[in-house]
């Protein structure tokens, strides 16, 4: 479009302000991760490593680091499981009540994240009879996993179209052969792609895990909420505060490198 | 010869009959979403009908509206629930004013190597912890922080904390709706309307606006939902402030029923919303 010279000059200066804005707060955690000063001052009047050394030994951050990898693992599991099943059903039939599935595997990042958590929170405790524990936050997770993997799925299902896998089957290979050799290496790659973004959804979520973790399953998130207003933890949150911001960074990163522009959806 | 047979035939029967192969693929996902999620909804609305005791903690599983009323008539209550609505409407214009330029900008100005850099730039921060975002707006707003520091006025714990910091979590929901809405409006559109005369300013309010209207309310049910579920960042940046989600939190344990009448209101609010927005075609968009 053609924009008079003020005019574009105004926009991009509006763009910049944004991206500051956007970056900002993430380079002051950063940036204090290495402040020296124990007690949160801006600027840092001194820069040190030491931080980083107590943060990579605290004990209590790095059992939190691990819960949250089991539970990321589990939930990526069945999400991918679940999610690629949900696919299949919705891009390659066509049935009655399709559009509430589709809706159904939106809706647990839909709703409030407090609907979510105490929905299954309630449905645990008192109807199930199950006690909270590593398994419920997993199966929490898991349920709204599904979506991200769906949505790379079903995408590069549409995509791809059903006609190889016909030719596969007119020459004579099963429904699973077919599968197996045709079906599963086109699908690989955004298998990972939303196996990854899974992964990074169940590993910085708060709201719902703390409505379905029992006592002392510590994610990473819990253990920094927990953390976060005693004073003298702050320089350990400022750096895993900044390991969190590169980790995360890098399934984005992977995905869109694995899928392209088109992939890498929410 | 038999044994390869059966399960020749077996894929043979299930060739000839879709339906079975529906049931071997949804069977799965259907049971978990469809029965234990929104089973879990089903229990939790159930919850909000009950009452309890308040000398016993104690739970009657008789159907009242008695929590609502409750939740009607408590100045506390009310305060907060409409306060937490009036926060999600700010936040989603906040995040509006922001995104629109930037969208714009990536979808029709840059070109597209810049756009592609643009929209990583905007997707990676979606992606970045949720709560350390939070934590940083802390770092931010708090008493001698960067924004005291720096710009010599801040607005402290509060409200006002919690809104700004809202709007930064839930930017990017707004940014990306809104720039596929763009990207899909042809430029050939835009020109059109610039040889029929209208300047930059009439083109986006005839032209530009209409078109991405369901981008707009896309991105603004994420904005709106989030905004109803959150409990973290009002008890990170809020003070000693609630927002409807620190409610739901804090009463869990407290009064279950209560919890789940404040929880059953915000689906409330989203159904009436997602209704009143579905003819607009947005509900396509998410």
């Amino acid at each position: 479009m053609t924009l008079t010279r003020s005019g574009r000059v105004l926009l991009a200066i509006a763009v910049g302000l944004v991206l500051v804005v956007i970056y900002v707060p993430l380079a002051v955690v950063a940036v204090s991760s290495f402040n020296a000063d124990q007690t949160f001052g801006w600027p840092p009047t001194d820069l040190t490593l030491h931080w980083w050394r107590v943060a990579a030994s605290n004990q209590g951050a790095r059992d939190a680091i691990v819960t949250s990898v089991e539970v990321g693992l589990m939930a990526t599991a069945v999400a991918l499981l679940l999610g690629t099943l949900a696919s299949f059903a919705l891009v390659r039939h066509r049935f009655f009540g399709s559009g509430s599935l589709s809706l159904l595997i939106v809706l647990p990042i839909a709703l409030p994240g407090v609907v979510t958590g105490l929905a299954l929170n309630s449905a645990f405790t008192t109807m199930l009879g199950v006690g909270l524990s590593i398994w419920t936050v997993a199966v929490a997770h898991a349920t709204f996993c599904i979506v991200v993997v769906f949505n790379n799925v079903s995408a590069r299902l549409r995509q791809i179209g059903g006609n190889v896998e016909e030719a596969s089957m007119d020459l004579g290979a099963s429904r699973w052969t077919t599968f197996r050799l045709v079906t599963l290496p086109q699908l690989r790659l955004v298998l990972l792609a939303g196996g990854l973004l899974a992964f990074a959804l169940s590993f910085d979520e708060i709201v719902v895990t703390t409505f379905t973790a029992g006592n002392g399953v510590q994610t990473l998130p819990i253990w920094i909420f927990t953390n976060l207003f005693r004073p003298n933890q702050t320089p350990v949150i400022n750096v895993l505060g900044t390991v969190l911001i590169l980790v995360s960074f890098l399934p984005i990163y992977l995905s869109q490198k694995l899928v392209g522009t088109s992939g890498g959806r929410l | 010869m038999s044994v390869s047979a059966s399960p020749t035939r077996g894929a043979a029967y299930l060739h000839r009959h879709p339906r079975l192969r529906l049931a071997g693929v949804l069977g799965a996902p259907l049971v978990w979403l469809g029965v234990l999620y929104v089973g879990s909804l089903a229990a939790l609305l159930m919850a909000s009908l009950w009452v309890q005791d308040s000398f016993t903690s104690q739970i009657f599983r008789t159907w009242t509206l008695a929590n609502f009323r409750h939740l009607a008539s408590e100045p506390l209550y009310r305060t907060v629930l409409l306060r937490t609505i009036g926060m999600a409407v700010l936040v989603t214009l906040v995040d509006l004013t922001l995104a629109l330029p930037i969208a714009f900008f990536m979808a029709k100005v840059a070109r597209p190597r810049t756009a592609r850099i643009l929209v990583v730039a905007c997707l990676m921060p979606l992606w970045a912890s949720y709560l350390v975002k939070a934590y940083a707006w802390r770092l931010l707003v708090i008493d001698h922080g960067v924004l005291a520091s720096t710009l010599g006025v801040t607005p402290g714990f509060g409200i006002t904390a919690a809104v700004l910091t809202l709007s930064y979590l839930w930017l990017p929901y707004m940014i990306l709706p809104i720039y596929s809405g763009l990207d899909r409006l042809p430029d050939s559109l835009l020109e059109a309307s610039e040889d029929c005369g209208a300047r930059p300013w009439r083109t986006f309010r005839s032209v530009v606006w209409p078109n991405i209207v369901p981008s707009v309310i896309a991105g603004s049910i994420f904005t709106f939902s989030l905004t109803l579920g959150d409990y973290i960042t009002i008890k990170i940046v809020g003070g000693a402030s609630q927002m409807l989600g620190s409610l739901v939190y804090d009463q869990q344990s407290l009064n279950l029923p209560l919890a789940a009448a404040i929880a059953t209101f915000s689906v409330l609010v989203m159904a009436i919303y997602l209704l009143l927005v579905r003819r607009t075609g947005a509900l396509e968009q998410l």
